[in-house]
């Protein structure tokens, strides 16, 4: 076992863990720090799969926006800062025999995948991935199009946000 | 090789020579050299944090007429070393309702943020901690911690004020990072590259601070709201909401707090140097040796953090709608017309003789500077009649 | 070095675990939290086919990417309707929004 491959384990392991606290934790607050703590996890897992530019992109959208977000979201949504009571409902038993279930049809499709346990060929290291990103982001015969959608739908996301959240009885009269 | 040449590789090389003599694995012994080059780094940076707090009392006296810390050591040099001492052996209180262990990261993680920017700062064209090809933006994912940092203080602080501090904090950072994210790849389009080595090595012949003025002014404004200083120190507006995020914190918890945003404000003004100021290069100074260009980006970073302070004690603290619609209205707006702008006189003036492309990048810099400062000026304009013609109505209504 | 199996089950797995939050918490919040998980099990498959396979076709990266967008937009969107559903009906708790149910 290489070095590689313990610290892969190790980093597989927080993010199961901070995984499992998140869906399982009573504190919605600590169940978002948690999320956060996942995220950076597959941060790491992305800078292991030489994939820098989505390693720093997923701390900057996932963490810089949307933990935030989901931390003021909670803040707003409740009363007091603190919860009472069972957080998860009560067919939870049968909705993690549901997920094991899900995890063990997963696993026995993949393992009859016979590209399972490929390994991956050594990085160029002179093979400059964020440049090709770019390009295939913007050329008009690889991704230009789905690219651009996106950017659409981001606008129509952002006009959506602010014309549900925007509570026309809040007042301000002078707008 | 030798010492002067490349003092970093040069030691790195004794040391794996010496490690592997006592029967060391070669993998072990530059795992261990490298934990050995991050704590250096680390180590250098808070001590000179040290020097720092002595910089910031000495300056913001002088602004304010005054003398500064003078009593202990000469120049009072000593001082922040008592400032240490005293906070150390202040009571460390954890208020009751807090949130204990998010509490007490909070402060962990306000100086992470800072020190990981460290990771890339290229020093000397030999040393620097790495070459990332993304470094634009891992500046804003350091940033995103420290927001995170913030948060995490004022929630688990369980106190109105701290958590007022944060949500001010909060909706600056979030919506400055765009004005900042968008001049930071001007110099990135003029370089070639996001990597910081590369941008400053794209700064040989010109600063970027030539070719893009109105960048260099907008990053140190975004700069400026991202670290929380005055003219945007809402955060922690001590005559509104006392002290902010950092609200309930004592003793040396309260001390790491301000000693990242003391180094956070040196750090953005070395990379305010780095991406504008020419990094390490100055006319051909730093060819004598790796340590006189980390000298030079030190004191170029030096006066980055001195415009800073000058700003802060300088200009009055904004409200928070008139800091987001400044944004929104104008930064945001400026700094994309200036990055489509520069991409496109870059692409147009590939190819021509430098003298060329340096006074065409310039002048349409001005251009852009002169039609903004029309439009702000029209606008005023508006804004003031507006005012004259509402004001004899208000007077007539009094009577 | 690492197999691609193990990335492949790391994401099953962290799939399973978002869809379990998905399927039992109370809160509409702690609901988009488990959907996140599950977005980002499926960035972990994207990245690690476009590693595991030839790296010059960049459709992994660019698939995460558009993963990325699509989760900020629905975050956005999602937490607005929390949050209006909050401020009419006072609640959050997914079983109690059930205006609309039979």
């Amino acid at each position: 076992m290489t070095a590689m491959q313990i610290f892969f384990l190790i980093v597989g392991l927080v993010i199961l863990g901070s995984a499992l606290m998140v869906v399982t934790t009573g504190n919605l607050i600590h169940a978002a720090l948690w999320l956060i703590v996942t995220l950076f996890g597959v941060a790491v897992l992305f800078a292991i799969l030489n994939a820098s530019f989505l390693a720093v992109v997923q701390v900057v959208v996932y963490i810089g926006a949307i933990a935030i977000l989901f931390i003021f979201a909670v803040m707003l949504t409740h009363k007091e800062m603190r919860d009472r009571g069972p957080q998860l409902n009560n067919s939870w038993w049968l909705n993690a025999i549901i997920s094991l279930l899900t995890f063990g049809g997963l696993f026995w499709m993949l393992q009859s995948w016979n590209g399972f346990s490929k390994v991956a060929a050594d990085f160029p290291s002179s093979y400059d991935a964020v440049g090709q990103l770019g390009n295939a982001l913007i050329s008009p015969d690889a991704f230009v199009l789905p690219f651009e959608v996106a950017s659409v739908l981001l606008l129509a996301a952002l006009v959506g946000a602010v014309y549900i959240a925007f509570n026309p009885h809040s007042g301000d009269s002078r707008k | 090789m030798n010492l002067w040449n490349d003092p970093v590789n040069f030691i790195a090389h004794w040391l794996t020579s010496l490690f592997v003599g006592w029967g060391m694995a070669g993998w072990l012994a530059s795992l261990i050299i490298q934990l050995i080059g991050v704590i250096v780094l680390i180590l250098l940076m808070m001590l000179f944090d040290i020097f720092l707090v002595w910089v910031e009392r000495k300056v913001v006296a002088r602004f304010q007429d005054r003398l500064g810390p003078n009593r202990v050591g000469p120049f009072g040099l000593i001082q922040p070393f008592a400032d240490i001492i005293k906070l150390l052996i202040k009571e460390d209180i954890t208020p009751d309702g807090a949130d204990k262990v998010v509490y007490n990261l909070a402060p962990i993680l306000s100086l992470m943020s800072v020190l990981l920017l460290w990771a890339i700062v290229p020093l000397a064209p030999v040393i620097f901690g790495v070459d990332l090809n993304v470094g634009a933006l891992y500046i804003i994912a350091a940033g995103s911690i420290g927001t995170l940092s913030i948060i995490m203080a004022a929630w688990s602080s369980n106190n109105k004020y701290a958590l007022i501090g944060a949500f001010r904090q909060v909706a600056v950072l979030v919506s400055f990072e765009i004005p900042m994210i968008a001049t930071m790849l001007i110099p990135t389009i003029l370089a070639g590259s996001m990597g910081m080595n590369e941008i400053v090595q794209g700064q040989q012949t010109v600063w970027y601070v030539v070719l893009a003025p109105i960048a260099a002014i907008i990053f140190m404004i975004a700069a400026i709201a991202e670290l929380g200083r005055s003219p945007f120190d809402l955060n922690e507006a001590e005559s509104e909401i006392v002290a902010g995020f950092h609200i309930e914190y004592t003793g040396m918890k309260f001390g790491l707090f301000y000693a990242g945003e003391l180094l956070h404000a040196f750090t953005f003004g070395g990379f305010w140097a780095i991406l504008f100021l020419g990094g390490y290069h100055f006319f051909g100074l730093e060819n004598l040796g790796p340590l006189v260009a980390a000298v030079i980006l030190f004191a170029k970073a030096m006066f980055g953090y001195w415009v800073i302070m000058w700003i802060r004690y300088t200009v009055m603290r904004m409200r928070i709608d008139h800091m987001l619609a400044f944004n929104w209205k104008f930064l945001t707006p400026v700094a994309f017309v200036l990055l489509m702008l520069t991409a496109l006189m870059n692409t147009l003036l590939r190819g021509t003789p430098s003298g060329v492309y340096i006074l065409g990048m310039f002048l349409t810099n001005v251009l852009l500077g002169w039609i903004i400062v029309e439009i702000l000026r029209g606008y005023s304009r508006s804004e003031r009649q507006k005012t004259q013609n509402v004001a004899p109505a208000a007077a007539t209504a009094h009577h | 070095m690492i197999p691609l199996s193990w990335f492949l089950i790391l994401s099953a797995a962290l799939f399973s675990i978002g869809l379990f939050g998905v399927l039992s918490r109370k809160n509409a919040v702690a609901i988009l939290l488990g959907i996140e998980l599950m977005l980002n099990a499926a960035n972990i498959n994207l990245v690690s086919f476009w590693r595991y396979g030839d790296v010059s076709q960049m459709a992994g990266q660019v698939f995460a990417i558009i993963v990325f967008a699509v989760a900020a937009s629905e975050v956005a969107v999602g937490l607005a309707l929390v949050i209006s559903v909050y401020r009419r009906r006072n609640t959050v708790i997914a079983d109690e929004i059930d205006l609309m149910k039979w």
